[in-house]
């Protein structure tokens, strides 16, 4: 497609989107088609739901083309790669379980395949919606000190009585009729755009400097503040939610956004050595933070409990070896959380290293193709809350996957949108849409955007 | 900003590197450690996706896979299995597998290489592969017996045919049923198996060739073959037989379990020593040919070696570097000396087979998926203990022992047969192991046994004969009588 600016033709390479988009739905098709074939077990309903996400995508690319048409290409393909393999591997996870269910003679279970898919439209809704709604992403700034109490309040929704739910030991869910939601993953968004209108403005302010020790820059005492209020909530997390992963994800995305705002290495440093101490100070104090760490050591050791999961992930992941099983070939139903957290081990099981490099790749492409935005907006709200929002996605796909692959001690965090779960689908929607528009300011040509900017109060 | 954000891509994408780089190393490096890492249920999965080889006796299975309509294709059942239990082991989703089904994992499951042909036409046909299969040397009327005399009874077993070394019985007591580690029920496998481990009897342990005890009188027959091969003695030879010796170098007495005297004027023969199982003059024996000659014949028969038929059995042990009074212990089975039951059923056989002992095994056959034969184990000697005249002297002194000595309950119809009975110490305060190695027909040898009973019983010398000689006899009278 090309849009008409002042007279010129300019390419918005909205075709390019739609090709990748088919090919990312047809790599789904694809590897849909294997299981059913591998399993033996196809059943027609699979095709209402491939069909189905096939067309909500083409929506949200229609929405694109006309809301935003000059924003990043490759960024939704990608995203849409990632959702259409994590549909693929849900379903042959369904296979697994029914297959389960008739050799023990028990009752069919509800595939999960179809109710991933009703949140992945719910998702691309709010996609859509957001496509729609967010004109020009610095509406947000006013946003700021909103998103940030929405942030802490979803953050620590989970504590609440009767509605927080806990599995697995962490408190990180709500109930609210009869679905489970993750707050946290929506809190990640808000207190993203939080701390990038907050460091807007604090930013010169936090980067001046008194003295240097040891030939770093030491921030002024004064301005410590908002670093160990971030510290403090990480904590809070990490204590009453029992969540390692959120407390490192929230705190290092913070880090990441003060780094950038300020440019003073100091308070990175500041903020790993204080994550050192919490560290510490986590490992004797909590029971289950020692456990964790002892378990990523010697899985092996206690190979049947504490280190169970992480060990059938491993099993998992070297059946997988260099090329995998194959679709629908392997045993990644043995896995406890395939679906959910361990879903690498199940796709580095049947895809091997090589799909999971590919994998891999994808979130690669996510992460520069937001930074790409970061650094060609022109404002320094968009500046952070693009690094900020990419950091998020990169930060938490490093968490979760470094976790079942034994490089980290193991927490829970779903896999951007590959995992099975409503609330991390959702919310990591709503950083692609947030992200596209972003990408769509930067790459417009001037002339279009200062006849757009005349419409932003600022 | 730019260049902060930057150096924020860099890192991240820094990550993502480490992830692959640790990826490769989980999923190639580490990987076929990580595969065949105990208790990954992956490779039994796979296992159990094709049919896996049957473990037979001369024509029935004791062991095979049958279809399941479950996920796991094919179900592992064995025949007889408490009886057969020490030989083929588990076949377990949990705890992987023991005893033959992990000895000849290779060949049952179809992985050997001397498949290498059969799988490629399987794979070209198109057919699942399919498992070889192994036939045992075991006689089954003497493997049931021996499980049979042995039931309620704490002990072990072993028949060998003296001639090849095939082994012919090889029991435990008590055992378990493989059965309920084997079914595709992980639950109900950990329970079995949780409830196995407790129990004090210990069933999962394989008796005859893991558990080396004091072997007691029956060890006398390496100090007899030692004495004769020395040169200095024979049958016939009068020795000292006093109803108790002060050992030298201390004051400790050692006296005969009957309380007296071998023999009129404190003298007896080897032969009666033999027969009436004389601790005095085998103490005595042991002195005057030193550790040194009794440890070399106990080596001949076997001691020291650990052999795999393939299932492994512990080295007997006799100890060195003794002292005299340790000597004389060691020279009637007590001190330091160890022996598993198939070591003490392998000086049986030595002496059954004019003095050759042969190397024991228990895979008579290895056969392809079609049950054709693509091996046929050839007997092998293992060493010669002694000259084929000292192997027939001391055969006609073994016969002594069970007519008119103390093997008395070891006796059958219309058959010469030559044993030993043998009772030993152990802990004092608990009750000896009874001890019984045999062989027979004495004249040609078809059988050679070795029975233990742990903590058999407290009668002494009798316990040997009244409760391992009975067993002894059931399992060569199963052998001989076709």
């Amino acid at each position: 497609m090309t849009e008409l600016v002042r007279g010129y033709r300019v390419s918005t390479r909205r075709s390019s989107e739609l090709g990748l988009l088919v090919a990312a739905w047809l790599i789904g098709v694809f590897a849909w088609i294997l299981v059913d074939g591998a399993t033996g077990l196809g059943s027609l309903g699979g095709w209402t739901a491939l069909v189905s996400a096939g067309l909500l995508m083409l929506g949200a690319h229609a929405a694109v083309r006309w809301q935003m048409p000059f924003a990043d290409p490759i960024l939704f393909p990608a995203v849409a790669a990632l959702n259409m393999l994590g549909l693929a591997m849900i379903h042959r996870l369904d296979i697994a379980a029914e297959q389960r269910a008739v050799a023990n003679g028990t009752a069919s279970p509800t595939p999960d395949v179809y109710l991933q898919i009703t949140w992945m439209t719910i998702g691309l809704v709010l996609f859509i919606s957001v496509v729609f709604a967010l004109q020009d992403h610095r509406k947000l700034q006013r946003l700021t000190w909103t998103s940030g109490v929405a942030g802490l309040l979803l953050l620590f929704l989970p504590l609440l009585p009767i509605i927080g739910t806990e599995v697995n030991g962490a408190r990180l869910w709500i109930t609210l009729f009869g679905f489970t939601f993750q707050p946290g993953e929506l809190a990640k968004v808000a207190l993203t755009i939080f701390f990038a209108g907050f460091l807007v403005l604090r930013r010169h302010s936090l980067s001046l400097v008194q003295t240097k020790v040891l030939g770093f820059d030491v921030p002024r005492p004064k301005d410590l503040g908002p670093l160990v209020a971030m510290w403090l909530v990480a904590l809070l997390v990490l204590v009453l939610e029992r969540d390692l992963g959120t407390s490192l994800l929230f705190f290092g995305m913070f880090i990441v956004l003060l780094y950038v705002a300020t440019a003073r290495r100091s308070w990175v440093l500041l903020g790993a050595a204080l994550l050192m101490i919490s560290g510490f100070g986590a490992y004797h104090a909590f029971g289950h933070v020692h456990i964790r760490f002892a378990t990523w050591l010697h899985p092996f050791d206690d190979a049947t409990g504490t280190g169970f999961q992480i060990v059938q992930s491993l099993y998992g992941l070297a059946n997988g070896g260099m090329f995998g099983t194959g679709w629908g070939q392997g045993y990644p139903q043995l896995v406890p959380f395939a679906k959910t957290d361990f879903i690498t081990s199940a796709l580095g099981e049947e895809l091997g290293l090589t799909g999971l490099v590919a994998i891999l790749l994808l979130y690669a492409i996510v992460i520069e193709r937001g930074a790409r935005a970061a650094v060609a907006t022109r404002d320094p709200f968009g500046n952070l809350l693009a690094i900020g929002l990419s950091a998020v996605l990169g930060l938490q796909t490093f968490i979760v996957i470094a976790g079942v692959t034994k490089l980290i001690p193991l927490t829970g965090l779903t896999t951007p949108f590959l995992s099975y779960g409503g609330s991390s689908l959702l919310a990591n929607y709503l950083i692609l849409a947030i992200l596209m528009r972003i990408s769509n300011s930067a790459r417009q040509p001037d002339s279009v955007k200062s006849e757009n900017m005349s419409t932003v109060l600022m | 900003m730019n260049r902060q954000i930057n150096r924020v891509t860099g890192a991240l994408v820094f990550l993502i590197l480490l992830l692959i780089g640790n990826l490769s190393y989980v999923q190639v490096f580490e990987a076929s450690q990580l595969r065949s890492q105990q208790g990954n249920q992956r490779i039994l999965l796979a296992e159990y996706s094709r049919q896996r080889g049957p473990i037979l006796l001369a024509s029935q299975a004791i062991a095979e896979s049958t279809p399941t309509n479950d996920t796991l294709k094919y179900l592992r059942t064995y025949t007889n299995p408490e009886a057969y239990a020490p030989i083929t082991g588990f076949y377990s989703l949990v705890y992987g597998a023991t005893g033959l089904e992990q000895k000849e994992n290779n060949i049952l499951s179809g992985n050997d290489s001397r498949f290498f042909v059969d799988r490629l036409q399987q794979l070209l046909a198109n057919r699942k592969p399919k498992g070889g299969a192994i036939r045992l040397t075991i006689n089954d009327r003497a493997q049931r017996a021996a499980y049979k005399a042995l039931r309620g009874r704490t002990g072990a077993v072993v028949a060998i045919n003296p001639k090849t070394g095939a082994i012919l019985a090889l029991v435990s007591s008590p055992s378990f049923d493989p059965n309920l580690l084997s079914s595709h029920d992980a639950k109900s496998i950990q329970d079995s198996y949780e409830s196995l481990l407790a129990n004090a009897d210990q069933p999962m342990l394989n008796r005859p060739l893991a558990m080396t005890l004091p072997p007691g009188s029956v060890f006398k027959l390496v100090t007899a073959a030692a004495a004769l091969e020395s040169g200095k003695y024979t049958p016939d030879t009068v020795v000292p037989g006093p109803a108790s010796i002060t050992l030298p170098l201390t004051d400790k007495e050692l006296g005969n379990w009957t309380g007296k005297a071998c023999g009129p004027d404190d003298q007896t023969t080897l032969t009666q020593a033999l027969a009436i199982s004389c601790n005095t003059a085998f103490a005595s024996i042991g002195m005057e040919l030193g550790a040194k000659a009794i440890e070399e014949q106990a080596k001949k028969f076997g001691f020291e070696t650990s052999f795999a038929l393939p299932l492994i059995a512990a080295a007997s042990h006799f100890p060195t570097k003794v002292d005299l009074p340790q000597t004389a212990m060691s020279a009637i089975g007590q001190f330091d000396v160890r022996a598993t039951a198939l070591q003490m059923a392998m000086v049986a056989a030595g002496i059954a087979n004019q003095g050759v002992v042969m190397k024991p095994f228990l895979i008579a056959q290895v056969l392809g998926p079609d049950l054709s034969v693509l091996q046929n184990t050839a007997p092998q000697a293992q060493q010669r203990a002694m000259s084929p005249i000292n192997a027939t002297l001391l055969t006609e002194m073994m016969v002594n022992v069970v007519t008119n000595g103390t093997g008395s309950k070891a006796r059958l119809p219309n058959v010469r047969v030559a044993g030993k009975t043998g009772t030993a110490e152990n802990t004092p305060g608990e009750s000896a192991h009874a001890w019984f190695v045999s062989f027979a027909p004495a004249d040609d040898p078809e059988v050679a046994v070795a029975v233990f009973l742990e903590h058999g019983g407290g009668a002494r010398e009798v316990s040997g004969n009244a409760l391992a000689g009975p067993i002894a006899a059931a399992v060569m009278q199963a052998v001989i009588s076709k």
